[in-house]
């Protein structure tokens, strides 16, 4: 049991990530990463929607009927987008000005139907809340990166208007990069996002590449003495 | 696309990659010379800085692809690059944008996409398209030709010229720019364009210096067509839908829109035409490939000069086609020898 949490923790954050692997979601991930606390903001947002939907359907799995499965899944994000929306609008104002339409259009990001479809209807309450907590984990660090660099490149700052998020006492996290930076607004608008999105994913599989090799190479020179030999090890990386 | 979709028998001649970009290279020192006639030494700086860059660059990411560097940097594919990119930046943008342009050009737009021959789209038009929707300040302040320099105005000398471009902008000696006679086309608020010719000071007086660059880019093209570099495909059916749109709005409302000479002899429209249209890896590759792909960088340009944000049109407008190009080749294959037409779309 332990071995699956680890897995699917694992699956979240790297292995089945779902921005930089499943590829879902991309519509928030390249509108509103312009900043940190941008991407932040909608990345926990999605995460807590993961989580509560997760959580719901995970629970309520043996009374869904598979026929209708979609739309009662439709049903219970939308509840949690607006409860999401509202806490928004009570506490991070400015923010919620800031995100706009993308805050009510979490209801159609690809990744939390996608979980609820993939894991929560199948899996037990506390495999599906983890599965929730880490793929919003996944997503909403794949985002804050992403907006770090295209903050970096765009503006010159790092973490400028935390205090939208964190209250005033973090207006003092922004850090500027560069003294009276030009700006490079290739990096804020919509394309931007798209070559950093590619960048992160070409680095990902970079990555990923190295630790398959280093793998094979301990492999191969450990499989002269292990009688067992494995023919799958998808998953372990260590 | 690379992808060739001609039909055999495929003749040989003589050359490769490197002589048919040294021969580009070379037709477009009319224009170069030109640029700098009327402009100063601004361009030819900005060539010369972006060719260094280019082959720094093409040379470092050729070297992490693991592919033979002196083989890449002899095909002058990067040199042609930035010679273009050189040409199409205002003669007095800052070094960095430059940088900007070229590391995008030749890293993102070309060496990401699998170096010479697999980039889908045009590097030097990436760039500048990138450059003028990120630094439009940097990237509209084009310089006053040297014809309208009088009463106290002097061209900058090379000295000057050097700071206005490699120094810090507080440093640096303030060039005379102006907009481009586009941009005050585009942008002349309630005025007809009547009115424009006679009131605007570069339209009335400088315009000569656009006509004269754009006469020695059509030199070089016609250089490049008489040593069959290219066929004449793509810049006459760019030229000619560029000419029957412009002509067609002016005729019905003479004093709303320019007219056709304005069109074909300002801006990048002659650059474009024999330089960027034919570029033999991003654009469509059968003869009436290429007429299609001419006739829509045409229009585009005209419908992105008139109704669009920006003056110019040609990098957009390349850019789109270029999209377009492997969609163009799958409708315009030829039929080959002996074989019936070949049935294409969903049946």
């Amino acid at each position: 049991m332990a071995n699956d949490y680890k897995k699917i923790t694992l699956d979240g954050l790297w292995d089945n990530n779902p921005a930089l692997v499943q590829l879902l979601g991309l519509c928030p991930l390249l509108a509103v990463t312009g900043t940190v606390v941008n991407a932040m903001g909608l990345g926990l947002a999605s995460t807590i929607v993961l989580i509560g939907s997760n959580l719901s359907i995970s629970m309520f799995r043996k009374f869904i009927p598979e026929s209708v499965r979609l739309p009662v899944f439709v049903m219970i994000i939308a509840s949690f987008v607006t409860c999401i929306e509202l806490l928004m609008q009570a506490f991070t104002y400015e923010l919620y000005t800031i995100l706009g339409i993308f805050i009510p259009l979490i209801v159609t990001n690809c990744a939390i139907m996608g979980r609820a479809d993939a894991f929560a209807i199948k899996n037990p309450v506390g495999a599906s809340l983890l599965d929730g907590a880490m793929m919003g984990l996944g997503f909403t660090l794949v985002l804050m990166v992403l907006g770090g660099m295209r903050e970096i490149l765009g503006l010159g700052t790092l973490f400028s208007d935390m205090q939208l998020l964190f209250g005033p006492a973090a207006e003092s996290w922004k850090i500027v990069i560069v003294d009276d930076y030009i700006g490079f607004l290739f990096a804020i608008l919509p394309p931007g996002a798209f070559v950093g999105m590619g960048l992160l994913i070409a680095l990902k599989n970079i990555i990923d590449k190295r630790l398959e090799d280093k793998r094979k190479a301990a492999v191969t020179v450990t499989e002269a003495d292990t009688e067992t030999r494995r023919v799958r090890v998808t998953g372990n990386i260590s | 696309m690379a992808l060739i979709r001609i039909t055999s028998p495929h003749a040989h001649r003589p050359g490769n990659t490197g002589s048919v970009m040294l021969t580009v290279l070379m037709a477009t020192l009319p224009g170069l010379a030109a640029m700098t006639f009327f402009f100063g030494w601004g361009t030819l700086i900005q060539v010369l800085w972006g060719s260094l860059l280019a082959i720094a660059l093409e040379a470092l990411s050729v070297k992490l692809r693991r592919r033979p560097v002196s083989f890449y940097l002899t095909d002058y594919s990067a040199l042609v690059t930035a010679v273009l990119l050189g040409l199409a930046l205002p003669p007095f943008a800052p070094w960095w944008v430059m940088a900007v342009g070229i590391s995008v050009a030749i890293i993102i737009a070309k060496q990401l996409y699998g170096g010479m021959g697999s980039n889908p789209f045009n590097p030097a038009m990436v760039a500048y398209a990138l450059l003028l929707v990120s630094f439009p300040i940097q990237m509209t302040s084009w310089t006053a030709p040297f014809v309208m320099l009088g009463d106290g105005w002097s061209v900058l000398s090379l000295g000057e010229t050097l700071s206005a471009i490699f120094a810090t902008p507080s440093t640096a000696v303030d060039a005379h720019t102006m907009a481009t006679p586009l941009d005050i086309m585009r942008h002349r608020g309630g005025f007809t364009t009547e009115e424009m010719w006679v009131n605007d000071a570069l339209l009335a007086n400088g315009i000569g210096a656009w006509h004269a660059v754009s006469a020695a880019y059509f030199m070089g093209g016609v250089f490049l067509l008489y040593k069959k570099i290219f066929t004449w495909h793509a810049p006459v059916a760019m030229l000619t839908s560029l000419t029957v749109l412009s002509t067609l709005f002016f005729l019905l409302m003479p004093d709303q829109y320019p007219d056709p000479f304005f069109h074909l002899t300002t801006g990048a429209t002659m650059l474009g035409a024999f330089f960027i249209a034919t570029d033999p890896v991003t654009s469509a590759t059968s003869n009436k490939g290429k007429l299609w792909f001419g006739i829509g960088i045409g229009i585009l340009v005209f419908v992105i000069r008139t109704w669009g944000n920006y003056p110019d049109a040609v990098a957009f407008a390349v850019l789109l086609m270029n999209l377009c190009a492997p969609f163009i080749d799958q409708y315009t294959q030829p039929r080959s020898y002996g074989h019936a037409k070949p049935n294409r779309g969903m049946k």
